[in-house]
């Protein structure tokens, strides 16, 4: 933290070097910067697409696109294309204003994400002082866009969908938000970028930036990455378009570059949540000696570190989505409402007693760090026994044969009196 | 200060646009041939009864008005979580009760079965 180098400043120098008003310079640059940074975002959508499918081939022992392109990279540009050139076909029930708005919105409430992610060390769109605040109100605005369409289709599957869409996001936001509070309590700001620079350890002058809060709020960091898994309609929690049963969700009735909107939004959503835990958990674009470069190559440096981690908690997205049973709606409900809301309100509060325990920082740390652990433990335990018993339950829906020999006739008149 | 808003602002213009025009941009390169039976609703070959506006249950209206208690009460905790470091004894003591408040409400949506899911 030498010098505070932010590339809107320098865009903007650059600009009134060149003889602008200064308002001008501004506009200029940071519409120059938004232009750029959505439209990453939306390219990024195509290689994230590819990644889920190579990966989820390799999981069930396929090989995947491998047609178009070099490892069928550009099949999924070959897919936005047929998507480009297919019949937007609107039902005619529908009402058409909610059902023209709903993709749109649903892609603008992922783009606006992007305004506070912090790249590398002064690349961020803007360090808003409400940043993780902010993160939270755009939250809405996706549950919004999803109930719009879920109703606006004037489709009963898409009606169910959209309900479950609505009752199964708000219910993982709360413990999401209080999640993000643990690591603001910590630090005392909600600046992305001051969150990210506030996770490097310096030994010696040198960054080793690893000084990650996950070390510190592991605990935290689970429940954080399990509700981003629900809050981006990942698998154990993609109920909501349970082929099986809803036949794909709120966007039935969607086609064409809608339903691309829609598909789209999905995929940078589940990145950016994964961007949003890196920040806050992971140590952001903190890595190895990351700020002790001169300035191009620090920022470079930085960039590789944060896409590095960024992908990884994506593959491991992917990994889940290839591993995981979809649970039943009830238990949805029940562990964000039972396990995970209740576990987090009492992680904010032994983090707020812990503190400001008397005897220094060690102590401090040492207690928030034990509460975490408590927490990791409980929701483990929980989700173990979950899957255990699931285990026992569908392997006994599938052999109905062992079960015979084990069943005992029921009991009559004459065993009844025999004592048995 | 204020000035890191206008980025914000012009993101919202872009991040509202870009969709916009890939909608648009589907509507120019697709074909279009509209007829009764494409635009009718999508219900697996059955023909549609009625219409999907119907009166529905009131257990998701029951989570939504949780889900705003809680929310509404979360987002003050997060003016105070950036001021924690400097409160002082009572505004701590008074934080603390107030996450109590939020447990023992918790607990009372427990047991009235507001948390249910039939």
């Amino acid at each position: 933290m030498q010098q505070e180098w932010l590339w809107s400043d320098s865009l903007i120098n650059l600009f009134t070097g060149l003889g602008m008003p200064k308002f001008l310079a501004i506009g200029l640059a940071y519409g120059l910067g938004a232009f750029i940074l959505a439209n990453v975002g939306l390219i990024l959508t195509l290689a994230l697409i590819w990644i889920m499918r190579k990966v989820l081939s390799r999981i069930q022992d396929r090989i995947g696109p491998n047609r178009v392109g070099r490892y069928g990279l550009f099949q999924t540009v070959a897919d936005a294309m047929k998507l480009l050139s297919k019949e937007v076909i609107r039902p005619a029930h529908s009402d058409m204003i909610t059902y023209d708005l709903a993709p749109v919105f649903s892609v603008f409430g992922v783009i606006m994400i992007l305004a506070v992610i912090p790249f590398a060390p002064g690349l961020i769109g803007v360090d808003l002082n409400i940043g993780v605040l902010y993160l939270v109100a755009l939250g809405s605005v996706g549950i919004m866009a999803d109930l719009m369409a879920g109703w606006s289709s004037n489709n009963k599957y898409a009606l169910l969908a959209g309900f479950r869409v609505v009752a199964q996001l708000l219910s993982y936001e709360i413990p999401m938000v209080l999640s993000m509070l643990a690591p603001v309590l910590l630090l005392g700001t909600m600046r992305m970028g001051e969150i990210s620079a506030a996770q490097g350890l310096h030994v010696l002058g040198l960054n080793l930036g690893f000084g990650w809060l996950v070390f510190l709020m592991p605990g935290a960091f689970l429940i954080f990455f399990i509700s981003a898994l629900a809050e981006s309609e990942q698998t154990p929690f993609d109920l909501l378009e349970a082929e099986s049963e809803l036949i794909s969700g709120f966007h039935i009735e969607y086609s064409g570059m809608k339903f691309a909107m829609f598909f789209l939004a999905q995929f940078i959503n589940t990145f950016f949540l994964g961007a949003i835990a890196v920040t806050l958990f992971l140590g952001g674009w903190q890595g190895p000696f990351v700020d002790n470069l001169p300035a191009p190559f620090s920022q470079i440096l930085g960039l590789i570190y944060f896409n590095i981690k960024t992908f990884a908690v994506y593959i491991a997205i992917v990994w889940i989505k290839g591993t995981f049973p979809r649970i039943r709606v009830d238990q949805m409900m029940s562990f964000a409402w039972k396990v995970l809301v209740p576990l987090v309100l009492s992680l904010i509060l032994w983090e707020m007693i812990a503190l400001k325990l008397p005897g220094g920082a060690v102590i401090q740390y040492g207690a928030v760090l034990v509460g975490n652990l408590v927490v990791i433990g409980v929701v483990l335990n929980i989700l173990g026994n979950h899957f255990k018993r699931e285990q026992v339950r569908s392997k006994r829906a599938f052999e109905p044969k062992t079960l015979i020999g084990t069943m005992r006739p029921a009991p009559t008149a004459e065993t009844a009196a025999a004592g048995d | 200060m204020l000035q890191g808003y206008a980025f914000v602002l012009i993101l919202s213009g872009i991040a509202f646009i870009l969709p916009v025009a890939a909608t648009f941009m589907g509507y120019l390169l697709g074909p279009r041939k509209p007829d009764a039976i494409k635009g009718d609703t999508y219900e697996s070959g059955v023909e549609t009864i009625g219409d999907a506006w119907v009166q529905f249950r009131a257990q998701y209206y029951l989570i939504g008005l949780i889900f705003l208690i809680f929310d509404v009460e979360v987002i003050f905790l997060f003016p105070i979580a950036l001021a924690y470091r400097n409160l002082s004894l009572f505004g701590v003591a008074a934080t603390i009760t107030f996450v109590l408040i939020l447990i023992l409400g918790l607990l009372l949506e427990w047991r009235k079965g507001s948390l249910e899911w039939q």
